[in-house]
């Protein structure tokens, strides 16, 4: 059965019955037969709760439901530029119309193109059940490649960022073997908090080089108060990329991987300063 | 909460409508099969395609990924919905129409409904934000250079001409259809007490298997209507393009050789069928060892697949003329080089589909394919019944090139059809199309080629092994073609080209554009471009120098005396050539970045029809007493537009205006045999039999009135009207007897290409034509990240004579974009890419503007002087990317395709 609940409550109930959470559909309709899908699903693609782009207290709030489409068309700060950017590359048109933000977290896909902006905006992520609401970082929600922390009767409400600082900017870059709808090979976000002429601090995260994204601290404190002018990129060493445990596989080897993050990353850093928000290489 | 009974109430093309169907449905689904809105394509299931874009509430989504539920109360637009009415809509058909926007047009409504969506919102789009708008929708017809002009001029559509004569840039005549949504493909047609067909395949590669209880199977599940095995076909359990090679079971017997041959066919009502979970078919495997690779199937002692190919060699090929042996001594100047391809998909968006009925004792099939008479005759031995037995009604083709040769659906759909007595239908999942049909020869090619100082081709040696997969298919044309077509166009007077086609337990190899010339030519030309770097020639200049001109012998002691226009493709990329290539130098010499730019150049021949074989086209004619000519067209047109082309071919020899003709066919009890369309035949050998059967008819109406060979035709309703010296003559047509087939004129021609046969050197005259060109690809090159941009593809192409210029561009920007995707991106890789996200193909964001360059050196063998274009546009074009990545980096690919990471790594091994 496929249900469309009218509010959240009734939602959460049929989530506690054992029926699976359908949103934009563009990660559960792949593996559906030629018709459709089979067994009990609940549509929260519609629930007012689970939608929108708000800010509340020190906060800003995205709604669980939220398509690319509408994260791309929100007023946001420049922080989260380069989520827009990953948002401008998910896909075609035709996804972002109808892929989901939190979707795209909870297939947990080592690829997602959201999760590296969002690590760099230190998201957090609102769940809920009929036992009630908690909050993870998204770091930690994110257990594996395919795997969450989301629990058979929870849903994912919002992810919520705590407001950046006023002067911090961000950039995305993705990097695949074709342009447009394509499955990223890596990519990065690069968040820049600027003082003046120096960097305050950066955030650097990467993508589809480890089972997770994953924010690198190594990178991140090799950029921190450096002078904030062309080159800032050039500090980055291939050391400060040693966490990451990218694979071989259909699109790129590992070796390669490793490489294309560290120029990635330069890549992304010198944009940023520009105060240019990236998308596809 | 949805109470799915009622259905769901939403405005769909304007109007209030209530959709049945379970609310887990998909919309694609829904809207397909409930509604019969049928231009809502399927291509993946799987939003990696975009076919069955709709709009929702005005925005483009995927109707596949979308649920019938989630509809509920949103604004639907399809294709069929979009109105004539408004200005934009009628005016963005037209420029498509124009353009040459619709192909196959099995992507055309999508395209449509993603440009409408945009052009709604922003009446002049820049161009950056037409590929935006149109990037989720994969074509893999046009190159889509055409899609962003057709939507760039949108406002201002030309107006193509009318008369459609010969040489004129007339909008193809199935456009309208194609433009409207109302085409039919393989699946958009099935009578309603249709049941449906699913096969079973095998998860392994090579494995023994037995069958459980079926009868228990079948009870067990209601709805299921029958189970057919090996022992339920008629006939031959067998099938294959080339009968003498013919080895591939409709249903496999105790063995399969390949993931996803079909083990057994399930057959009942549709919805049954379609949910049936196939994991729970009683079926088990025991796996035995596969050869997984050339090296494998080669190796000494190695199993073989099938009893009667010793050593898993299915045929050989071979070409030898002059002396190479002693002809290496003498070549001052040698390059050698190894190189490899992998298997390419075809990945037509329209998967396989189709159905089937029984009509007393004869059976037919109407599906989606390239070749009619050769599914007729296939079908008719697998049903044990006489070949006139058989009717197949070929719908429109959403994409061929190549792998719509071969049988897929047809077997079963017949076999159920003809045991159940009720009409059956089968449509391939995306999966199943990329597991089961076949694919372009992976290869593996070693190559020495010698020159005289001065730089003139001596001597070259040549060795290729294909993986030819589980069954023949077309291996031994890829294994016979490749030999005559390996040295290129070029004069080489000591040649030896030496081919074999190699059994594997994967997929069946089979044609894809080109059989095998395009991973020759990536080999051949890149090592001249390394040969014109060791005798310090200009790579252009050194081809020049080498080219092949009437008179010369080719490599099969073959002497053309015209058509033979290569050098002149070559001659006009001269001026393009010197000013990109030292603008590319200069950008190189001044680089801070990681950008490198590069040019390179590429020449391909290919011969037209088959290879030393009879392959005649017929066509017939019939002229009405209402003074319409009924054109019975068999060429069935896969999106390369014979439809078109062989009206003006027609309508040019017989002296009236195209709008005179009556389009009929393609159907095997109606439209005589025109051949398969492949090998770049159809303009050349239907168009031959169209220009004789418009001639042939010509001179029968002349005779009507006793005119002059002179004499101008025009048919009016019920009227023939002949302008000759001596004044007008108008003849009544209603006046004349008409016979049985109700025409007052009937006639048809035939026209088999004349060739010889080849001996054991592989000498003689394999084909009447070539067709020869040349492309200059630009390409900028990401050296720290290995990834290559395309920037521009100049085509020169000998074509001739361009019967439709559009058309022809049309096919080298389509050919070209399929070249671009096997030098940069595809490549298919048996059990793992079986999507249409791992197995990438260009997108319109990969595709750089092409500019064609149309050289008309006729043939006297050709309709007025033209050769084929279908298959010649794709051959040169990754060569000469390779050799752009090569003039941008000094870093040589030898093997396809030039991932960044291949690219990466081949210039971090140029480091020190």
């Amino acid at each position: 059965m496929f249900v469309r609940p009218a509010n959240l409550e009734d939602a959460l109930d049929r989530l506690g019955a054992g029926a699976r959470i359908f949103a934009g559909g563009t990660d559960v309709m792949t593996t559906a037969g030629e018709a459709g899908i089979e067994g009990d699903f609940v549509d929260v693609s519609r629930l007012a709760e689970l939608r929108g782009v708000m800010r509340v207290g020190g906060e800003i709030r995205i709604g669980g439901a939220t398509t690319w489409a509408a994260i791309v068309a929100a007023d946001l700060p420049p922080a989260f530029d380069a989520l827009k950017a990953a948002a401008r590359e998910v896909g075609s048109i035709q996804i972002q119309n109808r892929a989901t933000i939190a979707g795209n977290l909870c297939n947990a896909s080592p690829a997602a193109d959201g999760v590296p902006p969002l690590l760099a905006l230190d998201a957090e992520v609102e769940l809920a059940s009929r036992r009630g609401v908690r909050r993870l970082p998204l770091a930690r929600f994110i257990a594996g490649p395919r795997r969450t922390e989301l629990a058979a009767d929870e849903v994912l409400c919002a992810i919520v960022c705590p407001t950046p600082p006023r002067a911090m900017r961000s950039t995305f870059l993705k990097l695949g073997a074709r342009r447009y709808l394509v499955i990223s090979i890596a990519m990065v976000a690069v968040g820049l908090d600027l003082d003046g002429d120096f960097v305050r601090a950066a955030r650097v995260a990467v993508g589809a080089c480890s089972p997770v994204a994953m924010r690198l601290a190594a990178a991140e404190t090799r950029l921190a108060n450096k002078p904030a002018r062309e080159g800032l990129g050039e500090w980055l060493q291939r050391a400060d990329f040693a966490d990451l445990a990218p694979i071989d596989d259909l699109r790129a080897s590992a070796d390669y991987r490793r490489a294309a993050a560290l120029t990635l990353t330069r890549r992304a850093v010198e944009l940023c300063l520009r105060g240019e928000s990236g998308g596809a290489v | 909460m949805l109470d799915t009974a009622q259905g769901v109430l939403v405005t769909l093309n304007g109007a209030r409508a209530r959709l049945h169907g379970p609310a887990s449905q998909r919309l694609s689904y829904a809207l397909r099969e409930r509604c019969g809105l049928t231009g809502v394509k399927v291509g993946c299931n799987a939003g990696d395609c975009g076919a069955c874009t709709v709009l929702i509430d005005t925005e483009p989504v995927c109707a596949c990924l979308v649920t019938l539920g989630q509809a509920e109360g949103c604004a639907i637009e399809t294709v069929e919905g979009l109105s004539d009415a408004d200005t934009l809509v009628a005016r963005l058909r037209a420029s498509f129409n124009a353009e040459g926007a619709a192909q196959c047009g099995i992507c055309t409504p999508a395209a449509l409904l993603a440009a409408v969506a945009l052009l709604r919102r922003n009446p002049h789009p820049a161009e950056a934000q037409i590929r935006d708008a149109l990037a989720g929708v994969l074509c893999r017809c046009t190159g889509y250079r055409a899609l962003v002009d057709a939507v760039a001029k949108a406002h201002n559509p030309d107006d193509g001409p009318k008369d459609g004569a010969v040489g004129s840039r007339l909008p193809r005549l199935d456009g309208p259809r194609k433009l409207s949504g109302v085409e039919i493909y393989g699946a958009d047609e099935w009578p309603a007490d249709a049941l449906l067909a699913r096969a079973v395949r095998s998860p392994h590669a090579h494995a023994e298997f037995s069958l459980g209880d079926l009868d228990a199977y079948v009870a067990a599940t209601p709805g299921l209507v029958a189970v057919f095995t090996a022992k339920d076909v008629p006939g031959e359990n067998c099938f294959g393009v080339i009968p003498a090679f013919a080895d591939q079971p409709v249903l496999a017997e105790k063995c399969v050789r390949f993931r996803g041959e079909a083990v057994a066919l399930v057959v009942g009502e549709a919805a049954v069928v379609q949910a049936l979970d196939l994991t729970g078919f009683p079926v088990s495997y025991t796996l035995l060892p596969a050869l997984m690779t050339l090296e494998a199937a080669l190796a000494e002692g190695a199993p073989r697949l099938h009893a009667s190919r010793p050593g898993n060699i299915l045929t050989r090929g071979r070409v030898v003329r002059g002396d190479a042996e002693s002809a290496w001594a003498a070549a001052p100047v040698v390059v050698e080089g190894a190189f490899e391809t992998g298997f390419v998909e075809h990945a037509y968006i329209e998967p396989e589909a189709g159905f089937a009925r029984r009509v007393g004792d004869r059976i037919e099939v109407q599906a989606c394919t390239q070749a009619p008479y050769m599914d007729r005759d296939g079908v008719a031995r697998i049903i044990g019944i006489a070949p006139e037995a058989v009717r197949i009604l070929p719908t429109a083709v959403g994409g061929g090139f190549g792998a719509k040769l071969d049988l897929s659906v047809q077997p079963f759909i017949a076999l159920a059809a003809w045991k159940l007595n009720r009409p059956v239908r089968m449509i391939y999942s995306r999966a199943e199309s990329m597991q089961s049909t076949t694919k372009r020869h992976p290869s593996r090619i070693r190559v020495k080629i010698g020159a005289s100082r001065d730089g003139r081709l001596t001597a070259m040696d040549f060795e290729a092994d294909f993986n030819t997969g589980a069954y023949a298919s077309w291996g031994p044309t890829v294994a016979n073609r490749v030999p005559v077509h390996a040295s290129g166009p070029y004069f080489i007077p000591n040649y030896r080209a030496r081919a074999r086609a190699v059994h594997t337990h994967l997929v069946p190899a089979g044609a894809f554009r080109g059989f095998g010339v395009p991973q020759s030519a990536l080999a051949q030309e890149q090592l001249f471009d390394e040969l014109a770097l060791k005798l310090g020639l200009d790579p252009l200049e050194f081809r020049i120098l080498n080219a092949l001109e009437v008179g010369q012998p080719t490599v099969t002691g073959q002497v053309f005396a015209d058509g033979m226009g290569f050098k002149r493709c070559l001659e006009a990329l001269r001026t393009r050539w010197r000013a990109t290539r030292a603008e590319a130098e200069a950008f190189n010499a001044a680089a801070a970045g990681p950008i490198r730019r590069g040019v390179g150049v590429a020449g391909m021949w290919y011969g037209c029809g088959n290879t030393s074989l009879s392959n005649p086209s017929t066509i017939r004619v019939g002229l009405r007493p209402d003074g319409r000519v009924a054109l019975f067209q068999g060429a069935v047109d896969i999106g390369q537009g014979s439809n078109t082309v062989i009206s003006q071919i027609f309508a040019e020899a017989l002296g009236v205006s195209i709008a005179s003709l009556e389009l009929l066919g393609a159907d095997t009890d109606m439209t005589p045999d025109c051949g398969k369309t492949s090998a770049s035949r159809q303009t050349f050998v239907t168009g031959n039999a169209a220009a004789k059967a418009g001639a042939t008819m010509r001179k029968l109406l002349l005779r009507l009135a006793n005119a002059g060979e002179d004499a101008a035709l025009a048919l009016a309703p019920g009227a023939l009207v002949i302008r000759g010296a001596g004044g007008e003559t108008r003849i009544d047509l209603g006046a004349l007897p008409v016979n049985a087939a109700g025409f007052v004129v009937e006639c048809a021609e035939t026209y088999d290409p004349p060739t010889t046969p080849l001996d054991a050197d592989g000498q003689g005259e394999p084909y009447a034509v070539f067709g020869s060109g040349a492309q200059i690809a630009e390409i900028e090159v990401d050296i720290e990240l290995g990834r290559v941009r395309v920037t521009r593809l100049t085509c020169a192409h000998d074509v001739g004579r361009a019967i439709n210029p559009t058309l022809v561009e049309g096919q080298i920007a389509g050919g070209a974009a399929q070249g671009l995707g096997l030098a940069l991106m595809e490549e298919f890789i048996p059990h793992r890419s079986e999507n249409l996200h791992d197995y990438l193909i260009p997108t319109i964001g990969d595709m750089p503007p092409v500019d064609c360059i149309l050289i008309e050196d006729p043939s006297c063998e050709g309709p007025f002087g033209a050769k084929g274009i279908g298959e010649q546009a794709l051959i040169p074009t990754a060569p000469a990317i390779f050799n752009a990545l090569h003039h941008a980096t000094g870093a040589r690919i030898t093997r396809a395709p030039a991932t960044p990471d291949r690219v990466r790594a081949a210039i971090e091994a140029l480091k020190p």
